[in-house]
């Protein structure tokens, strides 16, 4: 019973970070309709920018707000150089450019920081637990829970109360509505890749802290696909509840099904299960359901 | 009248869609400033993609002036973009009611109001619901599901939370119910003579047009047939027989069938 009781709780921390990550994938796709491929390489970028600061004697706190600033700004570089131009092409197009973006960045990664595996050292989080009750979790899985929550509640409450968010989601509802108002596509797509960079970053940092910071992040980056789907692609509700989802259901299987099948079932699992959710719920969870009116 | 009364001058357009598509051959327009102007004519004619040359929004759905000019307070914008000719003032009101259905009514007219500096954008608020009364009470409500009268409303609101000079309105009326459709109308009129914003009005409701709108100009296939004070057209038996339906003869399918030759010469000479 404890150790179903901390596989769930350490899985919705996980699931956290997902929801994070997912929260700036799902604002790309319902600002432009682009279906981005790169996102695990958005946190692979992430969690070595953030070491790399953490490294040079920076406060992890102060490392995350710089991994952040370079998020807006690779953001609004990679939207103006690779998907500008694309607007308006075939949706295929686009989605194999993100595909080109991610293998840009995953050799960039190679380049700039080698393959070996890092740590954050010295480590951020001290390895006492944190316990509630009789439940020990891990300080650092409540810690980034904490951070991720916080984050996201952030670009929530930026979407639905500043005009620049409010902007975004009227170009979501009707781009030509937005436009005719005079606001710019442009800008909001821009803006909806720098919050992506920004979410992934800070995912990829606190997914590095969990696990080490390897080519292998990039992965773990990669689950939003399932917690999207599962989600609805275009709900941010559904970003919350997709993520944690995965972050369960990876940590279940980790736990349960790893002695059966030893090896990648972790990483695998959320993956298959997306694949036969998908043959029930093919919208997902929330996705949008148009309003029609009689 | 002189140069400066004139707040628009579209000086013989013509406009293309896709480079091949001619659909505009020739329109003239003038819009006196704070004045309400009627474009009228049937489907098809090309009312929506001459509001849309004003707008820039043609250039959205790879349309182009490719002759002709459009003159705004003296600065030609026809190769201008959308959102710059939004920032000068001239506002167009797409056909169809596009409210952001998934935010409130609020919201949608806050959307309006992004290049407001922040404190104005309550004034903004106050304005409209001056205006909108009805807008108030449903201010809550997500857009997508209040009454079609509503949704014209908040979309007319948010074009007001611009503080636009120039409204264009494309088919306000198109599928309201009559005392809807006069509510509407009535702050149509209120607006322009109160907070001095001029309108170019598309409508297919010929009547209610020419009973607001003092001047109008008759579209037809791409080309102004006719264009004079509202008071002289309602009284001109082709209109009548075909957008009025006064006569016997008004049940004919088209305005071309109308006496169609003795119209045209008459029109071009
Ligand atoms: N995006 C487009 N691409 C190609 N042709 C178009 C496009 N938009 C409109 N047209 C054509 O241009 C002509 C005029 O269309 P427009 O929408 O301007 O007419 P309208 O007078 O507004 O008609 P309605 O009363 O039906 O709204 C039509 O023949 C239409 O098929
Ligand atoms: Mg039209």
């Amino acid at each position: 019973m404890e150790l179903f009781l901390m596989t769930l709780i350490s899985g919705i921390m996980v699931g956290g970070i997902y929801a994070l990550v997912a929260l700036g994938w799902v604002l790309i796709y319902k600002c432009s309709g682009v279906l981005n491929l790169a996102m695990g390489e958005l946190t692979l970028i992430g969690a070595y920018v953030s070491l790399t600061f953490y490294s040079m004697g920076i406060p992890f706190i102060l490392s995350i707000v710089l991994t952040l600033l370079i998020g807006i700004v690779l953001g609004i570089l990679v939207e103006r150089i690779f998907l500008d131009k694309l607007i308006g092409e075939p949706i295929l197009a686009v989605i194999m450019v993100t595909v080109g973006i991610s293998f840009f960045f995953k050799g960039l990664v190679e380049f700039i920081w080698g393959t070996d595996i890092r740590i954050f050292d010295p480590p951020i989080f001290s390895l006492k637990p944190v316990s509630i009750g009789f439940l020990h979790i891990s300080t650092v899985y409540f810690w980034s829970f904490v951070l991720a929550i916080v984050l996201f509640l952030v670009f929530v409450a930026f979407f639905k109360y500043t005009r620049w968010g409010l902007s975004m989601q009227a170009t979501a509802d009707d781009e030509t509505a937005a436009l005719s108002l005079g606001v710019s596509a442009r800008f909001v797509y821009a803006a909806s890749w720098a919050i992506a960079f920004m979410s992934a970053g800070v995912g990829g940092a606190l997914l590095g802290n969990i696990n080490g910071v390897t080519i292998s992040v990039g992965y773990l980056g990669l689950l939003v696909l399932p917690a999207v789907v599962l989600g609805g692609l275009n709900s941010i509700p559904g970003a919350v509840v997709g993520g944690i989802t995965i972050g369960i259901l990876q940590n279940f299987a980790g736990t349960y099904l790893d002695q059966y099948f030893p090896g990648g079932v972790k990483e695998i699992f959320p993956f298959a299960f997306m694949a036969v959710f998908m043959l029930f719920v093919p919208y997902g969870l929330w996705g949008w359901i148009k309003i029609e009116r009689m | 009248m002189q140069e400066t009364d004139r707040i628009l001058r579209v000086n013989n357009i013509e406009v293309k869609y896709h480079e091949v598509i001619l659909v505009l051959k020739g329109v003239s327009i003038e819009i006196p400033r704070g004045g309400i102007v009627g474009l009228l004519g049937a489907n098809g004619a090309g009312k929506s993609t001459t509001l849309k040359s004003i707008s820039g929004l043609l250039k959205v759905e790879v349309g182009e002036v490719t002759d002709g000019a459009i003159e705004f307070e003296g600065v030609q914008i026809h190769k201008k973009n959308a959102v710059d000719i939004a920032k000068m003032g001239i506002i167009q009101v797409i056909e169809g009611r596009k409210v952001f259905e998934h935010l409130t009514v609020e919201e949608n007219l806050r959307v309006g109001a992004h290049l407001r500096k922040t404190g104005s954008v309550k004034d903004g608020l106050g304005l409209v619901y001056h205006y909108f009364p009805r807008l108030k009470e449903k201010r809550r409500e997500v857009a997508g599901f209040v009454s079609g009268g509503e949704q014209q409303m908040a979309v007319v609101g948010r074009a007001l939370m611009t503080e636009p000079k120039l409204v264009l309105l494309d088919e306000p009326s198109m599928g309201l119910a009559p005392m809807l459709i006069h509510e509407i109308f009535n702050i149509l009129t209120k607006l322009n003579s109160e907070e001095r914003i001029s309108i170019l009005l598309v409508e297919q409701n010929v009547k209610l047009a020419l009973n607001v709108a003092p001047y109008a100009y008759i579209l037809e296939n791409g080309r102004v047939v006719m264009d004079d004070t509202s008071e002289r057209l309602k009284e001109n038996e082709d209109i009548k027989d075909f957008y009025l339906g006064l006569s016997e003869k008004g049940k004919s399918k088209s305005f071309a069938d109308v006496k169609h030759y003795k119209r045209r010469k008459r029109w071009l000479t």
